[in-house]
């Protein structure tokens, strides 16, 4: 393995941006030869102060749309937990088939979101024929997504109270379609991630996470579960229309009979929950009951009652990266909320990134960080600090583009 | 581990902390077509017994999950709640159990927790630079979200002199001072 240079130790930074990192967060990483012994992370170059709107700008439904936009990908589970968490303060009881609706939007977005990060988990490892494949398989669940919600990405399907658009019968057919498409291609897609050599080689027995770290580190989500820990919010607490739907957390065991917790494990977990989802969207597809959609077809009389509320509430929704949790408050003859506090997934398992990291190769960073399923940016930007004589050098986008340009003409000479 | 019935959790919660336990509150609801109940709890104890009751968590259940610690300004003191989850991996089990603890504004200091739950240290680090209180005992004492530049004695979660009111852009139709 790693040929260790006695005292020379170096601490190499990657990111904020970098090309590696789809999110603007900053790791330095404490390097002896090829090994990483150290790792620190630096988080806050994307704090945006949604809650601190929240408290003073928004009143309580505009805050819907504003959770929307806590993340480009999970914006059913932030709107999810919120109204839920305003529900349980002011007292309110959706309709049971918007529990269903809900349950179906929430399930089409794991779909997507697990398939979007197996696309990026193979480009990681510089795989981009399955990186290709995997985003075009992608894009018939974007087009029901925008189909059933009439969006593609922000898809305001949340109301307190319910749901805003309802899913009929004349619609069954083309939901079902798109289901039995991706049931179609399950075993192609469990063959080219599970039984290739490549992806087999650069994921096995990388970037483990033990059962102990995980509880210890609360770590949530698919990077709690590959780890052997059952904890999926579904399965746990009678939330939505999951409490009816008998939801069981998967653990790689179910198929390879072990538990490592390495990154191979998390692929596993991935994989078999878009399986799990399609069947839950069958399941509800089935059971949905009849009758209406939004407890208070109102707005303003809504409005106008959530303002005399005097309450509080906690709403766990489990997105696809593990448990979102918002804390309300709500203060009577106060337009805004009196508190909001929102903790996504990523928090948590960014704790779990230095026992991750610790102990592999610098090669391996991206595949061992992106195996958590951190948010997405890009744009290159590298800092290497040699520690000892203390010399900084900053790669830019522009060196970085410079350098690929004079690869490809070398290559091609 | 044996799984309590939620009246029973806070009746161990009172004979554990004695006279530091000062309130509690179940919430419970029916949900969905199958009426499966889901039930969040709410322990309101002193402080001087912080530390004693997260201890009666993990007693109640071995490693527990602490969500996020919510704070907000209450006027004279800070209110802190421990958004913790007990008895996952059971099917339609797990509680969710909020700890509600409040530090008067002359003495903003809490116990830190990373000892017994090493994971709560990110979500430490920000209600100490968000809030300014101070978590005694934090193994890592930086700044969490804030940039280094950010000045020092101003906590943007404060409702009081020391929040953020002077860094704020004045948006058309915002209202000079917190309510």
């Amino acid at each position: 393995m790693a040929v260790s240079k006695g005292t020379e130790k170096y601490t190499i930074p990657v990111g904020p941006i970098h090309p590696a990192l789809k999110e603007p967060i900053r790791l330095d990483l404490g390097i002896d030869g090829e090994e990483i012994v150290d790792v620190d992370v630096i988080v806050g170059q994307v704090h945006r102060g949604i809650e601190w709107l929240g408290m003073n700008r928004n009143n309580a439904i505009q805050n819907i749309y504003l959770a929307e936009r806590v993340c480009g990908i999970c914006n059913i589970c932030h709107p999810f937990a919120y109204v839920m968490a305003v529900e349980q303060a002011a007292g309110i009881t959706p309709p049971e088939r918007a529990e269903y609706i809900r349950v179906i939007t929430a399930e089409m977005e794991r779909i997507h979101s697990h398939l979007l990060w197996a696309g990026i988990a193979a480009h990681e490892i510089g795989f981009d024929t399955v990186f290709y494949l995997v985003w075009r398989v992608r894009e018939e669940i974007m087009d029901l997504i925008e189909y059933v919600t009439g969006n593609r990405v922000t898809k305001a399907m949340f109301q307190i109270g319910g749901v805003r658009r309802d899913i009929t019968e004349e619609q069954f057919p083309r939901i079902r379609k798109s289901l039995d498409y991706y049931k179609s291609i399950f075993n192609q897609l469990k063959t080219v991630f599970l039984d290739d050599r490549t992806i087999r080689m650069r994921t096995k027995n990388v970037g483990i996470l033990e059962t102990e770290d995980a509880l210890k580190l609360l770590v949530v989500g698919p990077t709690a579960r590959a780890s052997g820990v059952p904890k999926d919010v579904r399965q746990d607490q009678a939330y939505s229309a999951y409490a009816d739907l008998d939801i069981k957390a998967i653990t790689p065991d179910v198929l390879t009979g072990a538990v490592i917790g390495d990154v191979y494990d998390r692929i596993i977990v991935r994989l078999l929950e878009v399986k799990q989802s399609i069947e839950i969207i069958e399941r509800c597809l089935a059971e949905m009951p009849p009758g209406s959609i939004l407890a208070e077809p109102k707005i303003a009389k809504l409005l106008n009652a959530l303002k005399k509320t005097e309450g509080e509430g906690v709403g766990r929704a489990e997105a696809p990266r593990g448990e979102v949790i918002h804390y309300v408050r709500l203060e009577a003859g106060r337009e805004t909320l009196a508190i909001w506090k929102i903790r996504a997934p990523t928090y948590t398992n960014l704790m779990a990134i230095p026992i991750i990291l610790k102990g592999g190769q610098i090669a391996d960073v991206p595949i061992a960080f992106a195996s958590i399923d951190p948010c997405m940016s890009c744009t290159n930007r590298v800092v290497v600090v040699d520690q000892k004589r203390n010399k900084k050098s900053l790669l830019t986008n522009k060196d970085l583009h410079e350098l690929s340009i004079e690869k490809t003409r070398k290559l091609k000479c | 581990m044996e799984i309590l019935s939620p009246e029973k959790i806070i009746g161990s919660f009172k004979a554990a902390l004695g006279g530091d336990f000062i309130d509690s509150k179940i919430y419970q609801k029916e949900v969905a077509v199958k009426k499966n109940i889901f039930t969040s709890i709410w322990i309101h104890v002193k402080r001087e017994a912080f530390r004693k009751a997260v201890e009666h968590i993990c007693e109640l259940q071995n490693c527990p999950h602490l969500s996020i610690i919510s704070s907000s300004d209450r006027g004279n003191d800070v209110e802190l709640i421990y958004h913790f989850t007990i008895y996952y991996g059971h099917h339609l089990q797990e509680l969710s159990l909020g700890l509600r603890v409040n530090v008067p504004k002359n003495d903003l200091k809490i116990p830190t927790i990373t000892d017994i739950i090493p994971g709560a240290l990110f979500t430490e680090r920000e209600t100490q630079e968000m809030m300014g209180m101070e978590v005694v005992g934090i193994p890592d004492n930086r700044r969490l979200f804030l940039p280094d530049d950010f000045p020092e004695g101003i906590y943007p979660w404060r409702k009081d002199e020391t929040g953020p009111e002077d860094l704020l852009r004045v948006l058309p139709g915002r209202q000079q001072k917190w309510q």
